[in-house]
C-alpha cells in the first residue's frame, strides 16, 4: 500500500510574493499558491507554515477570504520558527499546510451589530473577518474594531485602518499601553474602550482575538453589557505540532485547539478558562 | 466472547511453531513476546523456541521480575513494558524531506515501510488499545497514512490471559482477559505437565487460511471448558481494580482537588507512564537539515504530556507544574478521552503502575479522589 496522495503532515511548497515590514518584529508576507486550484479558507483558520529546515508554526491567515490564491500571513518574529519565516524575501519557498481549524460565525453575523476585539497580533487574525464584514456593508449592523497594543509603533495595518475609519457605521477605538507624544489617542487597556462602543447587547456578535487574559476580561465586559456568552467568540492559543487534532499538544480540556478551535463559543470556554494551568 | 464449540481446534506447540512459519513464509514480519534484559520485551520472532517458555514475571507498583514457572507454559505471565504501538505507531517515523534546493525545491512524502506485521500473543487489553488507537489515529476528517497502511496489512495473533498480572485491572474497565474482536486467530494455553497446548479460534478468512497450512484436531467439549475456566480464573484474580463508575463526572468536577497537589509530590515527571501505555498517542516533530541546507526533513516522534515543554507557546508553558501534568494525564486517559473518542483512553494493562520509578498507581489515585469527593 502506498501513502496516499493526501496525507495531511505533508506540506505544499508556496513562494513568497512579497514581504512587507507591518511594526516592530512584524512582516505581513504574501504568498502565491502553487496549488492548481487553492483550497480558499475562512476567516479565523491557520495554516503550518514550514521554514526548511528549521520547523513548523500555526500562522493564521491575515488577508482577503475572498482572494484564496493570495495567501497573506502576518507574523511576529519571537523565535525560531518565526524569525526564519520573516526573513523570507520575494521568491523564497516555504511550505504550508492548511487551512486548518474553525472559521469565525460569519453568517450569524448577517443584520447584526459586530463588534471585535484586537489584543496586540490578535487584529491579525481578525482581519479576514473585517475585510468580509465591509465588502458586505449593507449586510450588517454597527461594526465596531475595539484594538488594543503596547505602543503607536506597534499599531498594525494602520493605512487600512484609516481607510476604514472613514466608512459610514464603522467605529475604530485604538488604544495603547505606553504612550509618548505626539499620540493623543487612547491609553489604557483594551476592554475600557467597550463602554464607548455603540451597539445592541441583544443583536451583537462579538469576535475577540488577542492574550488570552485579556480574551477573558474582554469577555466578561461585553457579557456585563448585555452581550450573552453564545454571542462571543474567542480564538485560543496553544502550542501545535499537526493541526489535525494527532499531535496532543493543543488539548484544553476534551478540546483540541486545532480541530474544536481556535475559534470557540465563549460558553463553552468560560468554566474551562478558570482553571489554572488546565 | 466464549470460544465457540464448532470452529475451535486443538493446537499443540509443534503446531504453533508450524503457523509462526507459515507467517513467514506468507511474507509476514512476525513480532511477540521473547525473553530480552530481565523483561518480556516484543521483538522479532522466527519460531517457538523464541518465546518466553517456563516464565512468569512478578508485577506492583514500580516493581517488574520475572521468575520461572514449574511448567513449560508459553504464555503464563501478563504484559511486559512494551506494547504494540511501538510497531504500529513508532516512536520515530520520518514524515517528507525535501529534494533540491531554492526554485527546485521539491517535497516528497515518506512511503510506508516494511513488510506487513504479524503480531503475536497479542492480550485483550492490547486489542482494545490498538482499537482505540485506530479511533485517534484513523478516525476523523484526516487519517494517518502510515498507520492505516501498517493496520490494513497486520495479521493479529491474540492470546487469552490466563494469569493475571499483579497490576492488571481489564475487568474493571471492561477490556479483559477474554479477547471478544479485532483479531484473526485467538489461543488459550491449557495446563499442561509437558508440552504446551492451546485452544484455537479462528475469525477471519486470513486467520482461516493459515490454519490450512498446519496441523490441529478439532478440540473436545472438555478442552474447551478448561480454557474456559483458565480464563475465568484470570479474571478473579486482577491485581487491581478501578472504581470505574462515572469517572468523566467524578474527574472533572474534582479539577481542584487536593490530591492532585498531593500526587505531584511523589511524581517526577518522567513520562514513564505515557511512554508505556498502549494508547498514548501524543508526538512532536523535529526538522532537521543537511549541512548547507539543501535537503531537509520532517520526523515524527512520541512526546509526552509530562514534558515542560509539551504546551511551551512563546512566552512559557501553559501546564507549569508537575500537578497541572499530572491532572492532563489521568483526566485524559479517563474523562476527556470519552468526550474526544467516545470510549476510555486506559485499558487496564497496568503498564503505568509498574513502569512507574516510585510506584503511582492509578487506581489508587482515582479511589483517592472518590473517598473524598464532594460530589
Ligand atoms: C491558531 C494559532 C494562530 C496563530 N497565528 C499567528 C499569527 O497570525 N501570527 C503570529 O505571528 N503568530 C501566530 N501564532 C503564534 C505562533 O504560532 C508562535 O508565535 C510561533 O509558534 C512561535 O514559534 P517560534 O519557533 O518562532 O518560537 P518559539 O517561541 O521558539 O517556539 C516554537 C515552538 O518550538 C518549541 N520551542 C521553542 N523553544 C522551546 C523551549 N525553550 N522549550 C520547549 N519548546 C520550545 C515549542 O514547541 C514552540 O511551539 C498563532 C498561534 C496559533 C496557535
Ligand atoms: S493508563 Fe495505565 S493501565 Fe491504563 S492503558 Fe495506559 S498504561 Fe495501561
Ligand atoms: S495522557 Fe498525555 S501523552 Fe497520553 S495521550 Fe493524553 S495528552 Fe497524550
Ligand atoms: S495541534 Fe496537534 S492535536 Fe491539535
Amino acid at each position: 500500500m502506498h501513502a496516499r496522495a493526501t496525507d495531511p503532515m505533508v506540506p505544499r511548497v508556496l513562494r513568497v510574493r512579497s514581504r512587507r515590514r507591518d511594526g516592530p518584529q512584524v512582516w505581513t508576507l504574501q504568498c502565491d499558491d502553487g496549488a492548481n486550484e487553492p483550497p480558499g479558507f475562512a476567516a479565523g483558520q491557520f495554516n503550518m507554515l514550514t521554514a526548511f529546515g528549521v520547523g513548523e508554526v500555526p500562522i493564521s491567515f491575515s488577508g482577503d477570504p475572498a482572494r484564496p490564491q493570495r495567501i497573506v500571513h502576518t507574523i511576529r518574529a519571537v523565535g525560531a520558527v518565526s524569525s526564519a519565516l520573516t526573513r523570507l524575501g520575494a521568491g523564497a519557498a516555504l511550505a504550508v499546510r492548511g487551512p486548518f481549524g474553525t472559521g469565525w460565525p460569519m453568517s450569524e453575523a448577517a443584520g447584526r451589530d459586530v463588534v471585535l476585539v484586537a489584543g496586540g497580533l490578535g487584529l491579525a487574525p481578525l482581519r479576514p473577518a473585517l475585510y468580509q464584514l465591509l465588502a458586505q456593508r449593507a449586510g450588517y449592523g454597527r461594526i465596531t474594531l475595539l484594538y488594543g497594543t503596547r505602543s503607536p509603533q506597534e499599531i498594525l495595518f494602520r493605512r487600512e485602518i484609516d481607510s476604514w475609519r472613514k466608512l459610514t457605521g464603522v467605529m475604530i477605538e485604538v488604544t495603547v499601553d505606553h504612550a509618548m507624544p505626539p499620540w493623543h489617542g487612547h491609553v489604557g487597556v483594551v476592554t475600557a474602550l467597550i463602554p464607548r462602543a455603540r451597539f445592541d447587547p441583544r443583536r451583537t456578535l462579538a469576535l475577540i482575538c488577542g492574550p488570552e487574559i485579556m480574551m477573558r476580561f474582554a469577555a466578561e465586559a461585553l457579557g456585563a453589557a448585555g452581550v450573552a456568552s453564545e454571542a462571543i467568540y474567542l480564538s485560543l492559543e496553544r502550542s501545535m505540532k499537526c493541526g489535525i487534532g494527532r499531535c496532543g499538544h493543543c488539548q484544553f480540556g476534551g478540546l483540541f485547539i486545532c480541530r474544536d478551535g481556535p475559534v470557540i463559543r465563549y460558553d463553552r470556554l468560560r468554566e474551562p478558562l478558570r482553571v489554572r494551568e488546565l | 466472547m466464549s470460544l465457540p464449540p464448532h470452529s475451535a481446534q486443538l493446537l499443540t506447540s509443534e503446531g504453533l511453531d508450524q503457523l509462526l512459519r507459515a507467517l513467514r513464509r506468507g511474507g509476514y514480519r512476525a513480532v511477540g513476546p521473547t525473553v530480552r534484559e530481565g523483561v518480556i520485551a516484543y521483538e522479532d520472532i522466527d519460531c517457538v523456541e523464541d518465546l518466553p517458555r517456563g516464565w512468569t514475571d512478578e508485577q506492583s507498583g514500580g516493581h517488574y521480575r520475572l521468575r520461572r514457572r514449574d511448567d513449560d507454559a508459553l504464555f503464563g505471565y501478563a504484559v511486559g513494558p512494551h506494547s504494540w504501538k511501538q510497531f504500529l505507531h513508532p516512536p520515530r517515523q520520518r514524515l517528507w524531506r525535501t529534494r533540491g534546493g531554492g526554485d527546485a525545491v521539491q517535497i516528497e512524502r515518506e512511503p510506508p515501510d516494511g513488510p506487513p506485521l504479524a503480531l503475536i500473543g497479542v492480550r485483550a487489553c492490547e486489542l482494545k488499545a490498538v482499537a482505540i488507537q485506530d479511533t485517534v489515529l484513523l478516525g476523523g476528517a484526516y487519517g494517518d497514512p502510515h498507520y492505516r497502511a501498517r493496520r490494513a496489512d497486520t495479521f493479529i495473533l491474540a492470546v487469552n490471559c490466563t494469569v493475571a498480572g499483579g497490576t492488571c485491572f481489564c475487568v474493571s474497565m471492561d477490556c479483559g482477559p477474554n479477547v471478544a474482536t479485532g483479531f484473526d486467530l485467538a489461543l488459550t494455553e491449557l495446563a499442561a505437565a509437558g508440552p504446551p497446548a492451546f485452544v484455537l479460534q479462528s475469525a477471519t478468512p486470513a486467520g482461516r487460511k493459515v490454519l490450512e497450512e498446519i496441523s490441529h484436531r478439532p478440540a473436545t467439549e472438555s478442552e474447551i471448558a478448561a480454557a474456559r475456566a483458565r480464563v475465568q480464573h484470570s479474571a478473579q484474580h486482577m491485581g487491581r481494580q478501578m472504581p470505574a463508575q462515572n469517572l468523566p463526572q467524578l474527574l472533572l468536577r474534582n479539577l481542584e482537588h487536593p490530591r492532585w497537589s498531593e500526587v505531584a509530590d511523589r511524581c517526577l515527571a518522567c513520562g514513564n507512564c505515557t511512554m508505556v501505555c498502549p494508547t498514548c498517542f501524543c508526538t512532536s516533530v523535529e526538522d532537521s537539515s543537511d549541512l548547507r541546507g539543501q535537503q531537509t526533513s520532517r520526523t515524527r516522534r512520541w512526546d509526552s504530556c509530562f514534558t515542560i515543554d509539551f504546551t511551551y507557546l512563546h512566552g512559557g508553558s501553559v501546564r507549569q507544574s508537575t500537578r497541572a501534568r499530572y491532572r492532563q494525564w489521568l483526566t485524559h486517559k479517563l474523562a476527556t478521552w470519552h468526550q474526544q473518542f467516545g470510549s476510555s483512553g486506559c485499558v487496564g494493562c497496568g503498564r503505568c503502575i509498574t513502569w512507574c520509578p516510585v510506584g503511582i498507581d492509578i487506581t489508587e489515585e482515582v479511589s483517592a479522589i472518590r473517598a473524598s469527593d464532594p460530589g
